[in-house]
Formats: structure tokens, C-alpha cells, sequence
């Protein structure tokens, strides 16, 4: 399949990334030669230097033959008008674009049709609303949502209070009270795949468990996590994604406040907000935090746009002893650093879109049984992936028990309609089914049928 | 500054109030007072000489007309209108002396309703009549007339006009033409009167005092035609003025706003909300307090709701003679005195709008002092509040409570009581009318010097005009050349 990316940035360069790797082939379109051929040097792919929006430019970059184009440059416009031109150059072509400014954010379904797009994607709102799903259930570090919201791979840590603690698998249903599925844990920064009942817990083990999403409430109450709601939060930034998050929280009446060192972003902020408490200042300045009594918060998201200043704030709320820290990363290249630290929960806009996007080359590519979505957990080390069963499928109405999958894939939950069910030996599957299958080894399984020895 | 386009307003407005003149002048022919007819036919003689040489010596005017030509302008403009507007009164020997003509005419044209007259009734038809109409074209503004329907034609100094004309701190347009908006708020404005003149009609009170009356009314002014105000009509007919009173001190965008059927933004005003609450509930502590005076609920209620409803939109006629109500209930009025109507209607005060704003600023001032480092916006009806718009409305405050003073010192020369001063201070400068003690709503203005008659006259200018205008006319800054 072919792809044209056009606007070589962050999401750019990441979807090249994950588009190259995946095997596709790729054309990228920036207008700043350095950074393709940075691009070029790294990846397998071929580049364009000129304006996206230009038909010489694009039609250079083969949009012809394309399958697929992608804008994400910094500018809405200039995504918008490369979509509709390459469209118009090209009428097979699917286009998704970048939009990103807030005062077009409540009409991207009507944008979409007007302007012929397949999709549109905004990071920082989906980062947003990300961070609000980890706000409206304080106790998992993140939460990985499949097969339409029914089913989610939650991560959880084992601290010396919990009360997993040195506890077997197989003792584990009598402690929460529901069925869930231990897909992976993460040790000392490798993964382990617990496949015996005698897999007893550690502190310090960041565990990975399926759970149908109607069961989180129960799961977290029997662990004993204090799930007492969130009233007040600290948002240190007044970015796009405060901006988004706040609107968000406002409305399920949570008080927000937000800190923002530009004095006329934050009359901006008050006006659209006007039930956020804007406080100008810098969130580095830990005096200024204090006099905001920093203790008295809830959660504190760290959302400016240095991620070093994020993480330190971070660490002090965590040190201060706020229940939630959220940080925004914006490029979270190395992970093994950042997973050093006590950050709270991690939240990448970046990686959310790519994998958002490559979810979408994916489900194009794929009449033939692609996974829908795939989500790396674990810090990348496991891939859980979202299939939907279909006619080509094999095995189907087979117990469990009688398949003989790969070593290292696991099938953890299948949704039937709205049901969820935790996958044990006596599980089968039906054609329109949704499965979530957990795999350590990366790329390995492309199709539903890989998962099959 | 374009004098010669200043000109040329001031002899079309000019025109406008001879065209005015001439009902009058007819219902003077019709009563046969042969004073009256000679009042009015010199001052229609000496308008169209004027008119005719300031049209000859503005012709050909540049069209360069800025935000200081408009408040000039304007300010000048109700100068002129009311040293011309008053000579009937003075040629009909009605009203003996200059001064007290003119305090009665600003009275009348900035809808004050406060009278140097010991006997009103002794008055002619025809100069009741002009007296009265004088409210009437004062309420919505002349030169917001003039724009209306006149062939003036311009692109950005009609803003400016209005700007200054009309009051509120912050006046906009309802269509994209500011002549259609003129035409609408005059239209909405006529309407009104004629309803309420039919309704007073239909309730037994003869057409000229109906007239009168409503033109009153409907510009919130209060110049009775009968001495004693409006104890002696029936209560339907004090009570239609109740309820047109303080409709017509109610922002006119409102009913522009229910005729295109937005009934959700009116209902959700956050200005017409805090009007009629607090007339609700001073309407509430009045009737409560003066319960006593009165024989029955019927009438406690009525003479209640019509004072809070002649007082806050600074009409200021009168059912009883409220002066010998208890403190309490005095103190509420002087207080609704300074509150007055809501912007853009046809009342005076400092405005709900204002008040609104004031309160807000405040409130947001009181939580930075908390927190200074908070930023918070002031916000009306969900939209942000310009700081300007703050800026101007501080100041406004400022400008009123020094003119308040400084004049209530000037009349202090006169020797009356304190009450006295001061409420015949806040009822000029407010345009409501009648005041407290020596200047309640049973007594007059007469007993004053001419010079603290010429004061009130200038005080009940700068408030109908909202102080700006007139502070301009008065500054040695506008009158220097560059």
C-alpha cells in the first residue's frame, strides 16, 4: 500500500516510523529539507521537499498511485487544502488530516464530509480524554480500551500496601471477586507472562489485566484502591490539551484550575472557561505552587510543553503526596528513563494518534483479517491487539482448550454484542466476534490466523 | 473639529423641534390662547432663521466626522434644542422668567419631570402639550430621531452619534445598519405610547391628559399636568402607568429581542433579571413598611409597586405624597434614585447595566486580592465583559459621584436642609423629578436661586447625556486647535 505523509514533525516522523515498519511503503512531504533527510537516513522511505497543499508537489510524490495520504503539518489549513487537493487529483484516495485548533473542534464530523476526508485526528484532544478516562478512575497507571469500550487491559502497581501482595494466581479470584485475566506483568523491566497458578505477586510488579469495563468499579474496590472521586484538579500549562481536559472536567463538575505562564493565553483560557480558576504564573516556580496549596489537590496533571519541566513537577507532586499524577510527554522517546521514575501515569498525545492512525491503515489494508487495533503495553514488550472474527476465520466454534495457539499468544477476552467474556479453556468463538489477543512476540502475528501454530 | 457638518445637525435638529412645535401651536389655535399662539409662532419664526442661516453658512461641509465631533455634537445639540424649546413658555409670558423656562424645558427634554411650576393646571393646553412632548422626544433622543428618519446620510459618524446619545455602557446595533436599528428602537418606542395612550383613554381620562400623560410615561419622564401629580386618577389608570412605566425602563434591544422571538436570551438577561428583582423586591420592604398608612392591602400594594416603579426608572410622578413615609421606605427610593432603569431604555441613573458591572468588577477584584495571581474575566450574559468597557464604567462612577458633590455643595448656597439638597441633587441629575422635603413629589423647584436652577438645568443635561458629552462640551481640551 502506498502512503504519502505529508508534514515530516512529530506525529509525522513517529507514523513513519510505525508505517515503515509495518512494511508499507511511504512518501514523505515536508518543506524543510534537513528534517527529511534525517527521515530519509533512518527510514526506508522516499521524500518530496515542497508545499503539501501544491499539485506539483503532490503529484511528485505520487499521489496518483496512492493509497493513502496523512497531513499532519502545523497548520490546519494547509492540512485541509492538501486533503481536498490530493482528492481531487486523486478520487480513490483515502485522506485523514491533523486538526488541532479548538475553535474547530466541535464541527470535525461536519468538516470531514464537507471536505471529503476519511478521518480526522486531533492529539491533544484525545490526549485529553485519555487523561479524563485515568482521572474518572484514579488507580490504574493506564487503560487500554478494546472492542468499543466494553473491554479494557488495565495496568495496576503492586505497592507494599496492596493487597495482591505476595499472592498466588490461582488465589486471586477470591481476593477481587471478579473474573479478570492476568495477561502480562512486568519485573525488573522484563515481562512475564504468568501461565501458572502458583505466579505469586512481588512489590514493585506493574501487572496487566483484562477485565470486561463493567467490572473495573468491583476490581478496584476489592483491591482496596481508594477510589474516592476526584474533586479538585491541578493543571500546570494552559495548552491544547488544558484546554480540552478542563472544558471536559468542567462539565462532569470537577474543579479545575490551571496555571499558565503567558498572561494573555490565560485571558484566553478565562474567557472560554468560565468556571476554571486560571491562575497566571509559572509551574516551575514551586513557591507558586505552594501558595496554590499544591497538598490539597486531587491530582495534578503536568501538561507545559517541556517534558523535562512535566516530569520534574511530576516527581514533586508524587513527593508531596498528590493521590494522582498524570504527566504529558510530548516525546517520550526513552522509555527505560522515564519508567525509572515515578511519573504517576504517562500520557504520550503523540504515540495516542499514531496508534490511532495506524488502527485505521490497518482495518484499510485489511479485508482479510487484520488486527483492528493494536496497543504495545508492558512499555512496548507486549502487544495487545483487537481482531474481529470472520468467515476466513479458522478454529471458530472450537473450545479453547482443543486449539493449539503459538507459544508466546495468548487469547484474553471475547466480546459477543455487548457481553464480555474473560477467555478460560471452555471459551470459543463465533463469526463477529471481538477478540483481544496478547502477544510478547513483536509483529509476529499480523493476522488472526497467525495466532494458530 | 468639522464645525460646519456640527452646523448642519444643529439646523436640522432645529427643524425637527418646529415641525414638533406645530401640533402644539394648533391646540393652541383650537383652545383660542392667544399668548400661547404668540409664543409659539415667534419661536417658529426665530427656529427657521436660524435654521436657514446656519444651513447657508454649513453648506458644503466636510465629511470628516470623528468620536469628538459626536460627543460635541451631541452635547451641544441639547443645549440649543432646550435654549430654543423653552422661549414659548417665556413669549407666552406663562412662565415670567428666562431661567425658570429653561430649567422647565431641560426638565422636560432630558425626562427629569422636575417643575419650577406652583400651579401647573394654570397652564395653557398648547404649552401643557409641548411641555409633556418635550418628555416624549427627549426619551429616545433627538438626534436618534434625526438619524431615523431624516436624509442624513454617513458611514461611521452615525455610531459616534448614537454612541453618545444613547444611554448604557455599551451600546450596539441590532442589524448591520445603524439606521434600521434607529428605525426599529423608534418604531418599538411609538408603538408603546399609543398602547399605553389607549389603554389610558379606555380608562375615562380625557385625550390631551392621556397625551401627556403617556408622552410622560413612555419617556420616563414626570412632568404632571395636574399639581398634585397622579393622586387624583382612578386606580386602573395608576395602575396601566405602573406597569408602562417600567416597561419603557426596560432595555428596548429586549423587545427588539421577543419580536424576532429569541425569548431565551431575554429570559436569561442577566440585567433584566437584577431590574425586575430588585423592583420586586423593594416593591416587598415598602409595602411591608408602610402597611400602616393605609386601609387596605389593595392600596398599600398599588401606591408601593407605583413609587418603586416612577422611582427606579426615574419617571417620577406620584400617587401619594411619599415624602411622609416612613425612613425606611424613603431610603429605598433615594436608593433606587441612583440605580435607575436598565441601559438603552429610556431612563436616567446610573444604570442596572452599570451596577451590574460594578458588582462583578468588584467581586472579581475581592479574589484577586485572595489570589493575585489569578486571571479571571468579567463576564455578561456568558460573553466577556471588554476591560474597557470596566475602564469606562469605573470611570463613569468616579464622574458621577464628583458631579454629584460638587453640585449638591453649589445648591447647599441656597440654605435649604441637607435632605433637601441632596435629593434635589440625585432626582436632576438621575432625571427623575421630585425629591424629598422641600422638593417632594407635592412640592416644586421654584424656591431655588437662578443659579442653582442653572446647576440642576447643566446636572440634568450631563445625566441624561451620561456625563461624557457634556464633560467633553466643558473641557478646554476639545475647544484647542492643533
Amino acid at each position: 500500500m502506498n502512503i504519502i505523509i505529508a508534514g515530516d514533525g512529530k506525529v509525522g516522523s513517529a507514523l513513519t516510523r510505525q508505517l515503515t515498519s509495518e512494511g508499507y511503503d511511504v512518501t514523505v512531504i515536508d518543506s524543510n529539507p534537513q528534517v527529511l533527510e534525517s527521515s530519509v537516513e533512518r527510514y526506508d522511505v522516499t521524500s518530496v521537499q515542497g508545499n503539501c497543499a501544491a499539485m506539483s508537489v503532490l503529484l511528485q510524490a505520487g499521489v496518483k498511485d496512492a493509497d493513502l495520504l496523512i497531513a499532519a503539518t502545523n497548520a490546519d489549513e494547509v492540512n485541509l487544502l492538501c486533503c481536498t487537493t490530493a482528492h481531487a487529483l486523486n478520487p480513490r484516495l483515502h485522506t485523514i488530516a491533523r486538526i488541532r485548533n479548538p475553535e474547530y473542534s466541535d464541527q470535525i464530523y461536519r468538516m470531514r464530509d464537507v471536505f471529503g476526508l476519511s478521518m480526522i485526528f486531533n492529539p491533544e484532544q484525545q490526549a485529553a480524554r485519555e487523561i479524563e478516562r485515568l482521572l474518572k478512575y484514579p488507580g490504574f497507571l493506564r487503560r487500554d480500551v478494546f472492542a468499543q469500550g466494553r473491554t479494557e487491559i488495565v495496568e495496576l502497581r503492586i505497592d507494599k500496601n496492596s493487597k495482591l501482595l505476595n499472592v498466588r494466581l490461582i488465589d486471586m479470584m477470591g481476593i477481587i471477586k471478579c473474573r479478570v485475566l492476568v495477561c502480562a506483568v512486568l519485573r525488573d523491566g522484563s515481562t512475564v507472562v504468568p501461565n501458572s497458578g502458583d505466579f505469586t505477586f512481588r512489590e514493585g510488579d506493574r501487572i496487566f489485566v483484562t477485565a470486561p469495563t463493567k467490572d473495573l468499579t468491583t476490581l478496584l474496590k476489592n483491591l482496596g484502591i481508594i477510589t474516592r472521586r476526584v474533586r479538585r484538579v491541578l493543571l500546570c500549562g494552559g495548552g491544547r490539551v488544558s484546554f480540552y481536559l478542563a472544558a471536559a472536567l468542567e462539565k462532569s463538575g470537577i474543579s479545575v484550575q490551571i496555571i499558565e505562564k503567558n498572561y494573555d493565553r490565560c485571558q484566553e483560557l478565562c474567557a472560554q472557561l468560565p468556571e476554571v480558576d486560571i491562575i497566571h504564573g509559572d509551574s516551575s516556580d514551586l513557591e507558586l505552587l505552594e501558595s496554590q496549596r499544591l497538598s490539597e489537590y486531587d491530582a495534578v496533571v503536568t501538561l507545559t510543553g517541556e517534558d523535562e519541566l512535566n516530569m520534574i513537577l511530576s516527581l514533586y507532586a508524587g513527593s508531596v503526596g498528590i493521590p494522582q499524577v498524570i504527566t504529558k510527554l510530548g516525546h517520550a522517546s526513552s522509555r527505560s528513563i522515564i519508567d525509572s521514575l515515578n511519573l504517576g501515569s504517562v500520557v504520550c498525545p503523540k504515540d495516542l494518534c499514531v496508534s490511532n492512525i495506524v488502527r485505521y491503515v490497518r482495518a484499510m489494508q485489511n479485508q482479510t483479517g487484520a488486527a483492528v487495533s493494536v496497543h504495545a503495553i508492558a512499555d512496548g514488550q507486549v502487544e495487545a491487539m483487537e481482531f474481529l472474527v470472520d468467515e476466513n476465520t479458522k478454529n471458530c466454534d472450537t473450545p479453547l482448550k482443543n486449539l493449539k495457539p503459538k507459544a508466546n499468544v495468548l487469547i484474553a477476552s471475547i466480546t459477543r454484542g455487548s457481553k464480555t467474556e474473560i477467555a478460560n479453556g471452555d471459551s470459543m468463538f463465533h463469526k463477529g466476534d471481538t477478540l483481544v489477543v496478547v502477544t510478547n512476540g513483536r509483529g509476529a502475528v499480523r493476522q488472526l490466523n497467525d495466532i494458530f501454530a | 473639529m468639522n464645525y460646519k457638518m456640527m452646523g448642519r445637525f444643529l439646523a436640522q435638529i432645529l427643524s425637527i423641534e418646529g415641525i414638533f412645535m406645530i401640533p402644539a401651536l394648533c391646540i393652541s389655535l383650537y383652545c383660542g390662547d392667544s399668548m400661547a399662539v404668540k409664543g409659539f409662532v415667534c419661536t417658529l419664526l426665530i427656529i427657521a432663521a436660524l435654521a436657514a442661516v446656519l444651513f447657508l453658512v454649513c453648506r458644503g461641509a466636510p465629511s470628516a466626522f470623528y468620536a469628538k465631533e459626536g460627543l460635541v455634537c451631541v452635547g451641544a445639540s441639547w443645549f440649543v434644542l432646550s435654549l430654543v424649546g423653552c422661549l414659548p413658555f417665556w413669549i407666552s409670558r406663562e412662565i415670567p422668567s428666562y431661567v425658570d423656562a429653561f430649567f422647565e424645558i431641560v426638565s422636560g427634554f432630558t425626562t427629569t419631570g422636575a417643575s419650577i411650576l406652583t400651579n401647573v393646571e394654570a397652564l395653557s393646553n398648547g404649552i401643557l402639550y409641548w411641555r409633556s412632548f418635550s418628555h416624549w422626544l427627549g426619551g429616545m433622543g433627538v438626534l436618534v430621531f434625526l438619524l431615523t428618519f431624516t436624509g442624513e446620510k454617513g458611514q461611521g459618524f452615525t455610531m459616534h452619534l448614537l454612541r453618545a446619545e444613547s444611554p448604557g455602557p455599551n451600546v450596539g446595533k441590532l442589524v448591520p445598519k445603524m439606521r434600521t436599528t434607529a428605525a426599529i428602537l423608534y418604531i418599538i418606542y411609538i408603538v408603546m405610547t399609543i398602547i399605553n395612550i389607549i389603554l389610558l383613554v379606555i380608562g375615562d381620562m380625557p385625550l390631551l391628559e392621556a397625551l401627556c400623560t403617556a408622552f410622560g410615561t413612555a419617556g420616563t419622564g414626570g412632568l404632571a399636568i395636574k399639581n398634585d401629580s397622579m393622586v387624583r386618577y382612578s386606580p386602573y389608570l395608576q395602575n396601566v402607568t405602573t406597569v408602562f412605566m417600567i416597561l419603557f425602563g426596560v432595555n428596548f434591544s429586549c423587545y427588539y429581542l421577543l419580536l424576532i422571538k429569541e425569548w431565551k436570551s431575554v429570559i436569561r438577561d442577566e440585567e433584566l433579571r437584577l431590574y425586575f428583582g430588585i423592583i420586586l423586591v423593594s416593591i416587598l420592604l415598602i409595602a411591608l413598611n408602610i402597611r400602616s398608612l393605609y386601609p387596605t392591602l389593595e392600596e398599600t400594594i398599588r401606591h408601593a409597586a407605583f413609587q418603586v416603579g416612577s422611582i427606579i426608572t426615574t419617571t417620577g410622578y406620584a400617587t401619594t405624597d411619599f415624602d411622609l413615609w416612613p425612613s425606611f421606605s424613603k431610603t429605598i427610593l433615594m436608593c433606587l434614585m441612583v440605580v435607575g432603569a436598565c441601559a438603552g431604555s429610556t431612563g436616567g441613573g446610573l444604570k442596572v447595566a452599570r451596577l451590574l458591572l460594578l458588582m462583578k468588577g468588584l467581586r472579581r477584584n475581592i479574589r484577586q486580592m485572595l489570589n493575585p495571581r489569578k486571571v479571571e474575566v468579567v463576564r455578561n450574559n456568558g460573553a466577556v465583559v471588554d476591560e474597557k468597557i470596566l475602564d469606562n464604567t469605573n470611570a463613569y462612577l468616579a464622574a458621577y459621584v464628583i458631579i454629584l458633590f460638587a453640585v449638591f455643595a453649589i445648591i447647599s448656597l441656597d440654605g435649604f436642609s441637607i435632605g433637601t439638597n441632596f435629593s434635589a441633587v440625585l432626582c436632576t441629575f438621575n432625571n427623575i423629578g421630585p425629591g424629598m422635603e422641600a422638593v417632594g413629589p407635592m412640592c416644586n423647584f421654584s424656591a431655588f436661586s437662578d443659579l442653582s436652577k442653572l446647576v440642576l438645568s447643566w446636572a440634568m443635561l450631563a445625566g441624561r447625556l451620561e456625563i461624557f458629552p457634556i464633560l467633553v462640551l466643558f473641557s478646554r481640551r476639545t475647544w484647542q486647535q492643533k
